[in-house]
């Protein structure tokens, strides 16, 4: 009778193969049968590793570069749905336009922008704005995009609510400036947003 | 509950379901089952079972294993082998005797081949082996034994062959 190991028996039935071209396959399956709530890839940017990803209403979350990709999916899953699945494909417009911008060769984007991960109300307002009154090139200050928003008086809520975009680059507070001039915060931090506003040519 | 990202619980479980589905239909089958298993967990992840996970896909695995030996068993071509049995295919480096264990695998029932597959391809804990087959872990451990030992007695015939 065979005493033939466990171990022996165990390495050849569980080799491990690559699962990397089953699993691209299955989301792109899964999309098709439209399961995929939210899908992201990534993207290489002059700044580092950046994250795209989007719902079938539009751009739903762009991260900046050097924040965790884990962190930001598992933030997704509970905050849109945990059906989410790296999808580079459905992603090719976002991450084709992003690219453009980066190299200068794009200053306006068309894509479609889905506003879920924004709080309603005041602070989606002003998001919204800056995404359609603040081109290129050009800054503004907190009050005035406050007031664009509606409401002249509630910098300090347009600062929150920039604080807390989303969909940074594409929704640009990077280009929302202090009253003073002074550069103000960044979530990516200050040297992020000089960089951006030095590539659009806003500040020498 | 809160479930994981689809994204990481496919990199997380996705490879022991390969390897399981490999040893239940063989390796020229199995992508195939691993895509109906995981679109079918992702159709029913609001109802996943968070305790057992693994279990849990693992179950819907089987049973994807199950309707592709029916499917196959309903298709009107002539083939040389008999539904029950995937085709054997050596993994790699061991020459005869990987052979010889797929072969093995193959002729066990279903049952006997899911308590292998579970505990020697996907390398399920017995405590996950049970939630998957759905019984005690004792009942797991003891299903496990009795395949090993019909395992251990195919590839002896198979080595007798030669």
């Amino acid at each position: 009778m065979s005493g033939l190991d466990t171990k022996t028996i165990a390495g050849v039935l569980g080799f491990e193969a690559d699962m990397g071209a089953a699993a691209a396959r299955l989301a792109e399956r899964a999309n098709r049968e439209g399961l995929v709530d939210v899908a992201y890839a990534t993207l290489d940017t002059p700044l580092g590793t950046a994250l795209v990803a989007n719902t079938s209403r539009g751009l739903v979350r762009v991260m900046l570069p050097n924040d965790s990709v884990d962190e930001i999916v598992e933030r997704i899953a509970r905050e849109l749905s945990p059906r989410v699945l790296e999808l580079p494909a459905r992603l090719d417009l976002e991450r084709r336009e992003l690219d453009e911008y980066f190299s200068g060769r794009r200053r306006e984007f068309d894509l479609e922008i889905d506003w879920s991960l924004t709080k309603p109300g005041f602070y989606r307002e002003v998001l919204r704005t800056a995404e359609r009154k603040l081109p290129y090139g050009a800054t503004a200050s907190y009050g005035e995009v406050a007031a664009w928003a509606g409401s002249p008086r509630a910098y300090r809520a347009a600062g929150s609510a920039l604080g807390h975009n989303p969909i940074p680059i594409v929704v640009p507070c990077h280009r929302v400036l202090r009253a003073g001039g002074e550069l103000g915060n960044y979530g990516g931090g200050p040297a992020m947003k000089e960089f951006l506003l030095r590539l659009e040519g806003a500040v020498e | 509950m809160t479930r994981p990202p689809f994204q990481r619980f496919l990199d997380e479980h996705g490879r022991p379901v390969l390897a399981f589905l490999r040893a239940m239909v063989g390796h020229h089958d199995a992508e195939d089952c691993f895509q109906e298993t995981f679109i079918a967990a992702l159709r029913a992840y609001d109802r996943m079972d968070g305790r057992h996970p693994r279990a849990w896909v693992m179950t819907i695995a089987r049973r994807k294993a199950i309707d592709h030996h029916r499917a196959r068993a309903r298709r009107p071509e002539p083939h040389d082998e008999l539904p029950e049995v995937p085709a054997a295919e050596p993994a790699g480096g061991l020459g005869d005797l990987d052979g010889e264990i797929w072969s093995a695998v193959a002729e066990l029932s279903e049952a006997q081949r899911a308590a292998v597959a579970l505990r020697f391809a996907a390398d399920l804990a017995y405590r996950e082996i049970a939630a998957a087959l759905d019984c005690s872990e004792d009942a797991a451990r003891r299903r496990v034994s009795d395949a090993l030992r019909e395992l251990r007695r195919n590839i002896d015939r198979e080595e007798a062959l030669r």
